[in-house]
C-alpha cells in the first residue's frame, strides 16, 4: 500500500494512472486526516460530500482513460474562492453565511482539470494578515514546533495561513492561496513549503474576493515546486470577466525542467539585508548563494535603493484600495446585518460588528489617505513610491535574471505574539511586498533550518511573466539544499 | 433679450449650468452584460457587479465607449485619447458596490459645444466635459411605512454626465439648451432621450448675481426629468436665493430637490456630510486608450447632425429659417421631411408638414413614427395637389380622414368624388356661361373695377361645386376677360 | 500630521463603522502609530514621477454589447437577509 502522507502530487497522479490506488481512497485518506487534524483549525467549511462525488467521477474518468491534468487531486481551496453552493466567508463574519451562486475562475479552472475539493481553507480575515490570527473561525495552528518546546504552538503566517498549515501537515496535496503582499510566500515559508505567487494578471481575479485588487493574485501553496507548476498550469487563464486578466501566452511551466541554472545572473540586492534580519535566515540566505554559484549562476550584487518605502507605501495603497472594495459588505443583499431602524446605523453596526478590528483598522487607513485633503501627501504620494520600486527592478533585470533574497525576517512565531502593535505585524512583509508592488512572479522555496528545526524559506523573484526560470531556480534550491 | 429677476431691491443676473445624465440606448449594461429593458420585474437584470457580489468584477462594453465618443464628437468636443474610471465612493441601499465607477479627472471627452437658438437668436453653450459612469439602482419609500425597496435593474446601465458651462443665463435659455442637447443626441442614436423614463435627465446648478459682479455662491438641484420642471425649478429657485441675498442673507451651497407638485425646491437632508467621495483610479479597469483610427473611423459614421441639416434643407428646398428650425428640432420629422420631399417641391412639403402633419399629431397626441402618417400617403395625396387632381383646399379637408384610412389616396377622393376639374375645354364652357349670364358685370370689370375678378372666380367654382382646378380657372377667365 | 478624536469620528463616519467608545483610544493610538510610520513616504523624492497606478501595461479589453440574463432574481436574492416581492428591503430611506 502506498504510504499517501509522503505523496507529491506528481507522483500521485503516476499512481492514480497506474491504477495502484483511486482517488476515492486518496480522497478518504485526506478526508481523515483532516478530522484527525480539526485542532489546526485549517478548514473553515470541509466538503467532503462534495470531495467523494468528484472522486468517484474522476476514477471513472481515469479508467475510461480521459484523465485531466490534476485528475482525482484532493486540494484545499482558500475561503477566498468563490465556489458554487459551497459558503465562502473569506475569514470574515461578515459573509458568515454567504453561499455563492457562481464559480471563481480559478477555481473553476481547477475542477476542470478534474482536481477535488476537500474544503475552504482558513484565513485571515479578507486576507488582511500575517499569521492566521484574524480569520474569524479562529486562528491557525502551525503543524511545526520548536525543537525545544514541543508544546509552543506557533502560527502558520498568513493570510493562506489554512492553506499553508494544511499542506505542510499532509491535510491535502496542496492549496491555493492568494497573495497581495505576501499571503502566500510567507505562510509557506513559514511552514517549509512551496508557495508561488504568479505575475499580476497571469491568474482571472473573477470570483476571488478582493482585498486590494491591483495587487491580489491567486497562487499555488504545494509540497514540491513541481506541484506548484502543475497546480499553476491550471489555474492560470486569460479571462474575459476580468479586465487585468493578462493575455500573454502561458507557457508550460513544467518546462522549468529544462531551463539551466547554469550562466544565470542572480541579484543579491543589499537592501534585503535589512536591520532585523535573523542571523540564522542570513546563513541560509548565503547558503542559497552558493548554491547558485556551485551549479554555475553568476552572482551580481545589486541595488533596489526603494526598497524601504515598499512596506509604507503598500499600507497605504492596499487599504485604500481595500476601503472601497470592501465597501459592498453593508448587510443589504448578503451577508451578516445588524437590523435598524436607521439606515445609516444599519451600515454602522452591521460594519462595526461583522469586520474584525484588524480589517476595520485598515479600512479606516484606507478612507483616511483618500479623504479630502490627504489625497495628495498619501495615496498620491505612495503611487509615486511604488513607480520608483517598480523602476528599481526594472533596473536591475537589465543586468540580473533573478533575485535571491530570504522570504521573511524571521521564522513562524508563536501564537499571541505580535499582536499588540499592529506595525509590528505587518514587518513580517517587508521582503516580499516590493514584489508585490511591481507585480513580480516570485516563488518562496524551503531551504533550510535554525536551530530550533523550524523552517526558513528564500525567496526568487522574476521578471514579469517568467514564472518558469523561478521555477527553475526553486528547483535547484530543492535538489541542492539536502533535506 | 437680456433676463433679469426683479428683486425689491436690485435686478439680478441668472447664471445657469446644466449636468445631463443620458442613458444610452444599448443592450447591456456599462460593465456588465445584464440586459436594459425597461420596466422588468424587479432584480431580473442584474449581473454580479450590478448587485455588487464578492469578487464581481467589470468589463466594459464597447458600444457605450464608441457612443460617448460620437456624441463627444456632435457637441464639437475634444476626444481624450487615455481617460480613466475611478471609483466614487458614497454609501446608499441603490449603490450596491458601495462605489459608483465614474470618471473623474480623466473623463473620456473633454471641452466642446453647442449652439442654442433663443427666438431666432443663437448662442454657443460651452461644454465642459462629458465622462461615462454607472447608474446606480431605484429606491421606492412608498410600499411600507417603515422600510425602502431597493430594485437593481438600473444599476450598472451606461449613463453619460454631459457637464455645461454655467452659460446660461434664462429658463428658456437652460430650456433650449436640454433640448437641443437631446436632439443631438437622437440624432446619432446614442440616447433616446425619454425623460419621462428618466433616461435623461439633469442637475441644475443655479445662482445669481448683481450684473457685472463675481459668481455668487450655486445651489445643485438633483434630478430634474422633464423640461417644463427645469423651467419652474430654476424660476423658484433664483427667486428664492434674490430673496435671502436682498433680506441680507447668504446662499449656502446645497443640493435641493425640486418637488414638481409644489413647484418648489428645498434641501436635501443627509446629502451633505458624505460628499467626501474619495475618487480613486479603479483598480479593476486600465486606463481606456483610443486610437487615432478608432476616433476616425466612428466619425466617418456620424450622421448628418441638425445645425447642418438645417443649412442643407435651407438651401436644398428655399426653406426659411423658422421653417427649418421646425423641422430639424425633430429627428423624425426631419427625416418624415427628406422621405416626403425627394420629388416633390420643398416649400409645399414644409408647409404641409409644419401645418397640417403638426396639428394632427397634437390632436392625437403621438409622435410621427406612432401614428399612422408616411412619407408615401402624404407624398401622395401631395402628388394630386400638384397634379391639379384636387385642390389644396380639398386635400386639407379630407387629410385626416384620409390618413386614417388605409386607401390609396387616388381611390380614396374618386370614391368621395373629389376628383378636381381640370378639363380645359369644359372650364372654358363654365366660365363662358357665368360671363354670359353676368352681362354688366363683365362690363364693369373692363371699364377698371378689376375687384369684379374674384366674383367670378367664386361663380365659376360654384358652378362647378368646387371641382374646378383653380389655377387653370384664374388663367382662362384672365384670357376670356380681356 | 496626526489623528484626533474628531477626525477619527469622521473617517469612521465615511467609512460607516461603527466605532464603540471603548476602542476608540487604542484605534486612535494604533493609527497615529501607523500614520506616522508611513509618513516615512515623504521623504522620498518623488519629483517628476508618475503615479502607477497599475502593473497591468496591457489594453482595456471590451466586451461586445450583447445582453445575457446570467442570473434570475431568485439567484440574486438568494443571500438577502430581507426581501419582499422580490425588492431588496431596508429602512425607509429619508432623501
Amino acid at each position: 500500500m502506498t504510504e499517501f502522507s509522503k505523496l507529491s502530487i506528481s507522483s500521485a497522479i503516476k499512481g492514480l494512472n497506474n491504477k495502484d490506488f483511486t482517488s476515492v481512497e486518496l480522497t478518504q485518506y485526506y478526508i481523515e486526516k483532516i478530522q484527525e487534524n480539526s485542532n489546526l483549525n485549517c478548514f473553515i467549511t470541509p466538503t467532503f460530500e462534495t470531495a467523494l462525488e468528484m472522486a468517484k467521477k474522476s476514477d471513472e474518468n481515469i479508467t475510461k482513460k480521459k484523465q485531466r491534468s490534476l485528475e482525482g487531486i484532493p486540494i484545499g481551496m482558500k475561503d477566498l474562492f468563490c465556489t458554487n453552493g459551497t459558503r465562502t466567508t473569506a475569514g470574515s463574519k461578515i459573509l458568515e453565511n454567504f453561499i455563492p451562486f457562481y464559480e471563481s475562475t480559478v477555481s473553476e479552472n481547477l475542477w476542470n482539470s478534474g482536481a477535488i475539493m476537500l474544503g475552504k481553507t482558513n484565513m485571515d480575515e479578507f486576507a488582511m494578515g500575517s499569521a492566521n490570527t484574524t480569520s474569524f473561525f479562529g486562528n491557525v495552528i502551525n503543524p511545526l514546533n520548536p525543537k525545544s518546546s514541543k508544546n509552543s504552538e506557533l502560527v502558520p503566517g498568513g493570510s493562506s495561513g489554512g492553506s499553508a498549515s494544511a499542506v505542510c501537515s499532509g491535510l491535502c496535496m496542496g492549496a491555493t492561496g492568494s497573495d497581495t503582499g505576501g499571503s502566500i510566500r510567507q505562510p509557506a515559508s513559514f511552514c517549509g513549503i512551496v508557495g508561488l505567487k504568479p505575475t499580476y494578471g497571469r491568474c482571472s481575479r473573477f470570483g476571488m474576493i478582493a482585498f486590494a485588487s491591483s495587487l491580489d493574485q491567486a497562487g499555488p501553496i504545494t509540497k514540491t515546486v513541481e506541484d506548484s507548476a502543475l497546480m499553476l498550469q491550471s489555474m492560470a487563464s486569460f479571462d474575459q470577466k476580468d479586465s487585468t486578466s493578462s493575455r500573454k501566452k502561458i507557457p508550460n511551466f513544467l518546462d522549468f525542467k529544462n531551463i539551466e541554472i547554469k550562466g544565470k545572473k542572480i541579484g543579491i540586492p543589499k537592501e534585503y539585508l535589512i536591520d532585523g534580519l535573523n542571523s540564522e535566515i542570513r546563513r541560509v540566505w548565503d547558503q542559497g548563494v552558493n548554491w547558485f554559484k556551485s551549479e554555475g549562476a553568476e552572482i551580481v550584487d545589486i541595488s533596489l535603493p526603494h526598497t524601504n518605502s515598499a512596506l509604507p507605501a503598500y499600507y497605504i495603497i492596499a487599504p485604500a484600495e481595500a476601503s472601497a472594495n470592501l465597501a459592498r459588505y453593508d448587510g443589504i443583499r448578503y451577508g451578516f446585518r445588524e437590523n435598524e431602524k436607521d439606515i445609516k446605523e444599519l451600515y454602522e453596526k452591521t460594519r462595526g460588528k461583522g469586520f474584525g478590528k484588524e480589517v476595520k483598522r485598515r479600512l479606516m487607513i484606507g478612507t483616511y489617505v483618500l479623504s479630502a485633503g490627504y489625497y495628495d501627501a498619501y495615496y498620491l504620494k505612495a503611487l509615486k513610491v511604488r513607480k520608483l520600486i517598480s523602476n528599481d527592478f526594472e533596473e536591475v533585470f537589465k543586468s540580473c535574471d533573478l533575485i535571491l533574497t530570504p522570504t521573511t525576517p524571521n521564522v513562524a512565531f508563536p501564537i499571541g505574539e505580535k499582536q499588540t502593535d499592529p506595525i509590528e505585524m505587518y514587518l513580517n512583509d517587508v521582503l516580499t511586498v516590493p514584489a508585490s508592488l511591481a507585480g513580480l512572479p516570485a516563488i518562496s522555496v524551503p531551504s533550510g533550518f535554525n536551530d530550533e528545526m523550524l523552517p526558513i524559506g528564500l525567496q526568487i523573484i522574476g521578471r514579469p511573466f517568467d514564472e518558469i526560470s523561478v521555477l527553475s531556480a526553486g528547483s535547484m534550491i530543492e535538489r541542492l539544499r539536502g533535506f | 433679450m437680456e433676463y433679469l429677476i426683479d428683486g425689491s431691491m436690485n435686478k439680478w443676473e441668472l447664471i445657469l449650468g446644466l449636468e445631463v445624465h443620458a442613458q444610452i440606448s444599448s443592450r447591456s449594461k456599462l460593465f456588465s452584460e445584464a440586459p436594459t429593458n425597461w420596466g422588468a420585474d424587479p432584480n431580473s437584470q442584474v449581473d454580479l457587479v450590478d448587485c455588487g457580489m464578492p469578487g464581481a468584477l467589470p468589463v466594459i462594453n464597447e458600444y457605450c465607449v464608441e457612443q460617448a465618443i460620437l456624441t463627444g464628437l456632435s457637441l464639437n468636443a475634444r476626444i481624450n485619447k487615455t481617460s480613466i474610471f475611478d471609483r466614487k465612493n458614497y454609501f446608499y441601499p441603490d449603490l450596491p458596490q458601495g462605489y459608483q465607477i465614474s470618471q473623474f479627472e480623466y473623463p473620456i471627452v473633454g471641452k466642446g459645444f453647442i449652439v442654442i437658438n433663443c427666438d431666432g437668436v443663437e448662442k454657443q453653450i460651452g461644454i465642459t466635459r462629458l465622462h461615462l459612469e454607472q447608474d446606480a439602482g431605484k429606491s421606492m419609500h412608498d410600499q411600507e411605512v417603515e422600510s425602502s425597496f431597493i430594485d437593481l435593474n438600473r444599476s450598472g446601465c451606461a449613463l453619460m454626465e454631459i457637464v455645461s458651462e454655467p452659460d446660461m443665463r434664462s429658463p428658456t435659455e437652460a430650456a433650449e439648451y436640454v433640448k437641443k442637447l437631446r436632439n443631438i443626441l437622437r440624432y446619432i442614436g446614442s440616447c433616446d432621450g425619454n425623460m419621462e423614463k428618466g433616461n435623461l435627465r439633469a442637475d441644475v446648478n443655479v445662482s445669481v448675481r448683481l450684473p457685472g459682479e463675481e459668481l455668487g455662491t450655486r445651489c445643485e438641484i438633483k434630478n430634474v426629468n422633464s423640461i417644463k420642471f427645469i423651467q419652474q425649478a430654476i424660476d423658484y429657485e433664483s427667486k428664492r436665493q434674490v430673496e435671502i441675498l436682498e433680506s441680507g442673507g447668504s446662499i449656502k451651497q446645497e443640493t435641493r430637490l425640486f418637488d414638481p407638485n409644489k413647484g418648489e425646491t428645498r434641501s436635501m437632508r443627509g446629502k451633505e456630510e458624505s460628499h467626501d467621495y474619495r475618487y480613486f483610479p479603479d483598480p479593476d479597469l486600465p486606463p481606456l486608450v483610443l486610437t487615432d483610427e478608432k476616433i476616425n473611423k466612428l466619425k466617418k459614421t456620424l450622421p448628418e447632425l441638425p445645425d447642418d441639416k438645417k443649412k442643407r434643407l435651407m438651401s436644398e428646398f428655399k426653406l426659411n429659417d423658422y421653417d427649418a428650425e421646425i423641422l430639424v428640432n425633430d429627428k423624425d420629422i426631419a427625416e418624415f421631411f427628406e422621405s416626403t420631399v425627394c420629388g416633390r417641391d420643398g416649400k409645399i412639403v414644409s408647409n404641409w408638414v409644419t401645418g397640417e402633419v403638426f396639428s394632427y399629431l397634437k390632436r392625437i397626441e403621438k409622435n410621427i413614427k406612432e401614428s399612422k402618417i408616411t412619407s408615401n400617403k402624404l407624398g401622395g395625396l401631395l402628388d394630386l395637389v400638384i397634379d391639379g387632381t384636387i385642390s389644396n383646399r380639398q386635400a386639407k379637408e379630407i387629410f385626416e380622414d384620409f390618413i386614417d384610412s388605409d386607401e390609396d389616396p387616388r381611390k380614396f377622393i374618386q370614391e368621395r368624388g373629389l376628383v378636381q376639374l381640370s378639363d380645359m375645354n369644359e372650364i372654358e364652357n363654365l366660365i363662358k356661361s357665368v360671363l354670359q349670364q353676368n352681362p354688366k358685370m363683365v362690363e364693369d370689370y373692363k371699364n377698371g373695377k378689376e375687384k369684379l375678378f374674384g366674383f367670378f372666380v367664386g361663380q365659376v367654382m360654384k358652378v362647378s361645386e368646387g371641382k374646378a382646378n383653380p389655377k387653370i380657372v384664374n388663367e382662362t377667365l384672365k384670357k376670356l376677360l380681356k | 500630521m496626526s489623528i484626533d478624536n474628531s477626525t477619527v469620528k469622521k473617517v469612521a463616519s465615511l467609512a460607516r463603522i461603527e466605532i464603540k467608545s471603548d476602542e476608540e483610544d487604542t484605534l486612535i493610538k494604533e493609527l497615529n502609530n501607523i500614520i506616522l510610520w508611513v509618513d516615512e513616504l515623504q521623504k522620498v523624492n518623488t519629483d517628476k514621477v508618475d503615479p502607477m497606478l497599475s502593473v497591468f501595461n496591457e489594453s482595456m479589453p471590451m466586451r461586445q454589447d450583447i445582453a445575457k440574463s446570467n442570473y434570475s432574481n431568485k439567484l440574486i436574492m438568494k443571500n438577502s437577509p430581507k426581501s419582499n416581492s422580490g425588492f431588496f428591503v431596508v429602512p425607509k430611506v429619508v432623501e
